[in-house]
């Protein structure tokens, strides 16, 4: 994060950080929510709020007049009524409760995202109960997803979260919530599942042709328009990447197979933070680095990464990306170390 | 909010359904073009719904709107009262269909469908009306449910809606008992609050009583601790009539007091007397009621009258001794009133009365002698009798002769006035019929009865009933009895229907039970209620206490059935569970990922003393579980008792 120099701007950040402190403190004071729960988490009676709706405050108001209306007429029914319906929207209290009582929640796949994209969030949602969890939802950053979950069954919910800088991003407080069965009555929850997302670096959007400096082995054939070109096919190997998988081989009853092309045996690419231009910025070095590794991968081009603080040796194959893709993700920050 | 959402066929459906169930039982009281309007406007959105149409612009549906403000205006003459808003709520929920392009609109339609529910009790609280509003709100509880849960299938809505209709219900009952009751108005309600009650009035025309004879509708109803009075001693008193102005009989001077202006004595009747709401303050006692009745006031024309018009059912307990003397020493003013007579009518009558007079003795030998004339006359019962003129009493008594029991008392009282005695009409009611499912004695509109009151020297206010004299069985066995046969009699009046009055009986018994512990159910039956389980002095705090105790209690009901778990699970899953929980007490728990095989391998790997029996186990289930053949219960509970009877120590 780049310093903030101005004064003012400083104290506003005081202000935050002073509002987020309150506002942590209020979380676990109301919801005692601390640090990530270890999972499964389990709803509790404890940690399940109802208040009601705008349309259960509507509702309150109509008996309200109807009650009013049955003591001026001296209506016994009408009496009836409102307390049949008043009756009613305390059973919907239970009901909106019972909805989410011990659903358990599991942090599920995250895979990681280059930033601007959506995060996934998959989280496992299970139901123990022998009857259905219908209207459910589930919202965490600003998005919520419906869903519900059949008798005894789990539901894989996945969150579509907007990422915005490189690095982890962790899911932080989730709210589930239900206004079933009568929309009346909002019964919620609010939970931190011990769950993050890499966010990879934002990809250079026309990022210039992939660097063929000296270090380029001289056995390349000319021509980076030939790289693409068709070589044959090889046994698979698990580091090679998805996207060269014979899927049509595979389809027709054959063997898993690998699509090689004449550009892959053909020169090794080194990406060197220190050959960029001198005057790029540090995050524009990253994005830059991060699109030549997507264009590398797109061409099956095997390549090394040197970092100022780490070097990785020449590669292809999705896990020796996923790993440099990794490094420039985490570049300069405390997951560095423990990636 | 998902507010904003389009409603699915399904729900429209559903409310559809909604409001034709609340709306179907209002058109007994809607004005016909009103039922024809909200009728199309039904049909159009079902057509809508059916074809998957666009509802019509919003610019028709305000015009449409406007035009039934108009419509309900011209109807009623205002806005205000109960049946212009009932009108008016019931066009606004059928546009309201129409007008549903997202759930908030549903939402809003079904506070109006409940509005209207409680509409219905407008006009009539019978327990069918009542059965009827709850269908209603049992479908507008599934639509507002279907608006949440719209994946599941219809009949799985209505049964969820059901259950938390009869999860409501409880809290229905405790707060039916022990909600403190406030009665009466809260403010001046519109004048159109109490129409439709009937009832006497307190003036009486020819031929006002007899309408009332045509109706079937009970005027209340007398339980007695002991045998009732036999049926020539059941006058009940209502307005007595003085004032006299050739035609209508108004009613004259009265003192009212806390207290009664006679000394009962003689046979005592205790009764209680249940009223239906006629928006008059009179009690209707039999004559003539004791001291010391709670609420109620006496006149000087002994009439018993509540503090407040009754407008809803009333109980009243009473004691009555019909053979008081009464009137001994009225004042000279309410004298002078009953011997009043506008100077230029009836001059036949007055002729008539005056040759009497002449003839008698004393009051009591004009009083004989009147009678005898009047039933030397040849005067016809009838509840049609020809329309009168301006000298009715003369045109009844020489003229048509036909005539219903006000014409018989205001002739009467009009002879005695013309011969010089205090004399006045009674109206009220007379006869009635047990019940014989409960006992109670029922009196309807129909017994509705004038009868008049002679003052004498010496012996007060004395009853004399001029309708006897032409029709004693009228006050023997009631009006069928008294009429000819092509009059035109109430329906459970006529005889020969006798099995329907048997099942009109055991009806009416049930509606008693029902209008005196549901409709009926008041700050003094609370009260009474509470007492007899045993409270003593129940007041707001102890209604307060126990409403929250017993909330209290079925919320935590309600709550242990939130926290019940049922497994009404597969018997070969739950013999499966079984067997891991078994084992995962020996440390060797299945994952969640784990096959059976895989399992079974495992644990025959970990407990190598029981292997066979450990393997047998999860590979008879890997074979039940995923063979071809659903699982036989045989080999199920087979399976179920080994891993019962596993042992691995």
């Amino acid at each position: 994060m780049p310093a903030r120099p101005d004064a003012s701007r400083h104290r506003l950040g005081d202000w935050r950080r002073h509002l987020l402190r309150v506002r942590v403190a209020l979380d676990r004071l109301l919801f005692r929510i601390g640090p990530p729960e270890p999972a499964p988490i389990v709803l509790g009676q404890r940690r399940i709020y109802v208040l009601p709706t705008p349309a259960g405050l509507a509702f309150a108001a109509a008996l309200l007049v109807m009650l009013i209306a049955s003591i001026n007429y001296n209506l016994s029914l009408g009496y009836a009524l409102v307390f049949l319906l008043g009756g009613v929207a305390v059973a919907s209290i239970v009901h909106a409760f019972r909805n989410l009582l011990h659903l358990s929640f599991a942090p599920g796949r995250a895979e990681p995202v280059f930033a601007g994209e959506r995060a996934g969030f998959h989280i496992i949602v299970g139901n123990r109960r022998h009857a259905r969890r219908p209207s459910l939802r589930l919202g965490a950053r600003g998005a919520e997803v419906p869903f519900e979950i059949d008798a005894e069954d789990r539901a894989d919910v996945n969150i579509p979260v907007a990422t915005t800088a490189r690095g982890w991003m962790t899911l932080g407080r989730v709210r589930i919530e239900t206004t079933y069965p009568l929309g009346l009555i909002r019964a919620w929850s609010v939970l931190v599942p011990d769950q993050r997302c890499l966010v990879y670096p934002t990809p250079e959007p026309n990022p210039p042709p992939l660097p063929e400096g000296p270090s380029s082995t001289p056995g390349r054939r000319a021509g980076s328009a030939g790289d693409d070109d068709f070589a044959g096919l090889r046994r698979h190997q698990p580091a090679d990447s998805p996207r060269q998988v014979a899927w049509k081989t595979l389809a027709r009853g054959g063997p898993m197979l690998t699509k090689q092309f004449t550009g892959m045996d053909g020169g090794k690419i080194h990406l060197d933070w220190n050959d960029l231009p001198a005057d790029l910025g540090a995050e524009a070095r990253l994005s830059r680095m991060t699109a030549w590794i997507v264009a590398a991968e797109q061409r099956g081009l095997a390549f090394s990464l040197t970092l100022p603080a780490a070097s990785i040796a020449p590669g292809q194959g999705s896990e020796h990306i996923a790993n440099c893709l990794r490094h420039l993700a985490l570049f300069g920050t405390d997951g560095a170390a423990n990636a | 909010m998902p507010e904003m959402r389009a409603p699915t066929s399904a729900q429209l459906g559903w409310l559809l359904a909604a409001v034709t169930a609340t709306l179907a039982p209002h058109a007994v009281e809607l004005p016909y073009w009103l039922i024809a309007l909200c009728t199309s406007l039904i049909a159009i959105r079902a057509a809508l719904l059916w074809r998957r149409g666009k509802p019509p612009r919003q610019l028709l549906i305000l015009l449409v709107a406007i035009a039934a403000g108009i419509g309900v205006r011209l109807e009623f003459g205002h806005f205000f009262g109960k049946d212009p808003g009932v009108a008016l709520l019931a066009v606004l929920l059928c546009l309201k269909l129409l007008e549903s392009h997202t759930t908030r609109d549903l939402r809003a339609a079904v506070l109006l469908a409940y509005f209207l529910q409680l509409g219905l009790f407008f006009y009539n609280q019978t327990p069918g009306i009542a059965a009827l509003a709850l269908a209603g709100a049992l479908l507008t509880t599934t639509t507002l449910l279907s608006l949440e849960d719209a994946a599941a299938r219809p009949a799985a809505q209505l049964r969820t809606s059901t259950l938390l209709l009869a999860q409501g219900l409880p809290f229905m009952l405790v707060l039916f008992v022990l909600f403190p009751r406030v009665q009466g108005p809260l403010w001046g309600l519109p004048s159109d609050a109490y129409s439709g009650m009937t009832g006497l009035s307190d003036t009486m025309t020819p031929g006002s009583i007899s309408q009332l004879g045509l109706s079937d509708a009970i005027a209340f109803r007398a339980e007695f601790n002991g045998p009732p009075p036999p049926p020539p001693q059941r006058y009940w008193r209502g307005p007595v009539l003085s004032r006299y102005d050739g035609r209508t009989w108004r009613p004259g001077f009265s003192t009212i007091a806390a207290a009664p202006g006679y000394a009962p004595s003689g046979r005592a009747y205790e009764y209680r007397l249940t009223l239906e709401p006629h928006n008059q303050p009179w009690l209707l006692a039999l004559d003539f009621p004791a001291a010391n009745v709670p609420k109620a006031r006496y006149a000087g024309d002994y009439r018993l009258l509540a503090e407040q018009p009754l407008r809803t059912r009333t109980r009243v307990e009473l004691r009555s001794y019909p053979a008081t003397t009464v009137g001994k020493d009225e004042s000279a003013f309410v004298l002078a009133e009953a011997r009043r007579l506008p100077a230029d009518v009836n001059p036949r009558g007055r002729a008539l009365a005056l040759e009497i007079a002449a003839k008698s003795a004393n009051p009591a030998a004009i009083l004989a002698g009147t009678l005898e004339r009047m039933r030397g006359m040849g005067l016809t019962y009838t509840l049609n009798p020809p329309l009168l003129g301006t000298h009715a009493v003369d045109e009844f008594l020489f003229d048509t002769r036909q005539g219903f029991c006000e014409h018989f008392a205001s002739a009467f009282v009009f002879l005695m006035r013309a011969a010089g005695l205090p004399a006045r009409v009674v109206t009220g009611y007379q006869g009635g019929e047990i019940n014989p499912v409960d006992g109670s004695l029922v009196v309807r509109q129909s017994d509705a009865h004038a009868w008049a009151e002679v003052w004498l020297a010496g012996r007060g206010w004395v009853r004399v009933d001029p309708t006897a004299l032409s029709a004693p069985a009228r006050i023997e066995s009631g009006l069928s009895a008294a009429l000819q046969e092509w009059d035109a009699l109430p329906l459970l009046r006529r005889p020969g229907l006798d099995w329907l009055r048997d099942m009109r009986h055991r009806w009416e018994a049930l509606s008693n039970t029902w209008n005196q512990w549901v409709l009926g159910y008041n700050s003094d039956r609370q009260r009474d209620l509470l007492e007899r389980i045993g409270f003593r002095q129940p007041d707001w705090r102890m209604l307060a206490m126990l409403l929250g105790v017993s909330a209290t209690t079925l919320m935590l009901l309600l709550m242990a059935w939130a926290f019940a778990q049922r497994r009404r699970r597969d018997p070969l899953d739950a013999a499966w569970a079984r067997f891991s929980r078994k084992l995962a007490r020996h440390g060797a728990g299945r994952h969640p990922w784990e096959g059976p095989l895989d399992y079974g391998k495992r644990l025959a790997m970990t407990f190598p003393g029981r292997a066979a029996p450990l393997r047998a186990i999860s590979e008879r289930y890997a074979s039940l579980r995923y063979g071809a053949q659903p699982a036989d219960p045989r080999s199920v509970r087979l399976l179920a008792r080994s891993i019962r009877r596993l042992k691995l120590k």
